[in-house]
């Protein structure tokens, strides 16, 4: 594995820095508690299971709020189980989605085992591949900040491999109640009245 | 005799367009299926239905909770075999959130099946969803197509369900593999 540069809870506090009212749908495991370690936030959905679906979770959202900023946060396993969803996402290339991908070439919840981003894949260049054209691969400080400063404003879908290190934070986890944090999102984004239809 | 008798002169998938249509549907995911072929177009030309082709039935669950989630309400079109491909979707995020789930589900493996490795997931289809706690209701008949997606439609979205509707093989005719 190589070394790389940035740490993911830096990352991660850069990336949603000036958040505002983006909508926020995590991976499992490791990018769950990079976005709960900035904080509760009713805006963020916390995916605890389904592996696999994080960027079709955000597709829906995104289609259905298209004033919205929506940015899933995921890692490169959980990507690389729905890795089909990338093509589905080109078709319908939501304008206001960026799917970044925190990429330690690990499956961190289950004992470091070695991904297939470790060994060959690439996954900004299968996205590409896909049909999203604005793909990218970041390893540096001045890559990263480029694309914190523009991912609120990007009117254009957007997929961003974040090669991270393999230094982890204190481990911050968010409410698990599965209907609770949806009937909490529901609210926050759409009103009290959404929960009354 | 006509293989598919009970293929009567109703147009059961224009009876679940306007069911959808009445009920504000906004999301379409599918995977394209010879069962669905009608509603599909009906669907497709409709501008007001947002269709999201699917590599795999699964990113349905996904998708159709990020809907919910963003104020809008969906269904998912797939074929009985998919059901397969489904399951921890179905339960890790439909049921652990109680999202709310319109699944129509044409079958195959059953009524004058042509082809045997479409045989075990046709026969499995309803005791699976059933092990995941989703209702399910089968449809024999065109008749009753429209009430039954209505009334599920009510089920998933009033009350927080998740639900199938199977349309039998008898229902939709079996594939007859010709030109």
């Amino acid at each position: 594995m190589q070394n790389y540069l940035l740490n993911r809870r830096y990352v991660v506090s850069q990336l949603l820095k000036d958040r505002k009212n983006s909508l926020i749908i995590n991976g499992l495991g490791g990018t769950c508690w990079d976005v709960a370690s900035l904080g509760d936030n009713e805006l963020n959905f916390y995916v605890w299971g389904g592996m696999g679906n994080s960027c079709m979770i955000g597709l829906g959202l995104a289609l259905s709020q298209p004033k919205r900023k929506v940015i899933v946060i995921t890692g490169d396993g959980e990507m690389l189980m729905g890795i089909g969803s990338l093509a589905t996402i080109a078709v319908k290339q939501p304008k206001n989605l960026s799917i970044v991908v925190f990429d330690n070439e690990l499956y961190g919840e289950t004992g470091k085992q070695k991904t297939h981003t470790g060994h060959c894949a690439d996954l900004s260049a299968i996205a590409i591949g896909a049909g999203i054209k604005n793909s990218s691969i970041i390893k540096t400080n001045d890559q990263l900040l480029f694309l914190s400063s523009n991912i609120n404003l990007i009117k254009e879908l957007t997929f961003s491999q974040i090669k991270i290190n393999n230094e982890e934070g204190p481990l911050v986890l968010p409410i698990r109640e599965g209907a609770y944090i949806k009937t909490r999102f529901r609210k926050a984004v759409l009103g009290e009245t959404a929960l009354l239809e | 005799m006509n293989e598919n008798t009970l293929k009567i002169n109703l147009n059961w998938p224009l009876k679940i367009y306007e069911v959808l249509k009445e009920n504000n549907i906004r999301q379409i995911a599918y995977v394209p299926d010879s069962g669905h072929k009608s509603l599909i177009q009906y669907c497709q030309n409709d501008t007001n239905m947002n269709m999201v082709s699917l590599t795999t039935e699964e990113e349905g669950m996904g998708l159709l909770a990020g809907a919910w989630l963003g104020g809008e309400k969906g269904v998912l079109l797939m074929q009985s075999s998919g059901v397969g491909n489904c399951i921890n979707a179905l339960a890790s995020l439909t049921r652990a959130c109680n999202f709310p789930l319109l699944m129509l589900v044409t079958m195959r493996g059953e009524w004058n099946e042509f082809n045997p490795w479409q045989v075990p997931m046709g026969k499995a289809t309803e005791k699976v969803l059933s092990a995941l706690d989703i209702n399910v209701v089968r449809c024999e008949t065109a008749d009753e197509v429209q009430d039954t997606v209505y009334a599920m439609m009510g089920l998933a979205y009033k009350s927080n369900s998740a639900t199938a509707v199977l349309l039998s093989q008898r229902l939709i005719g079996s594939k007859t593999f010709k030109e």
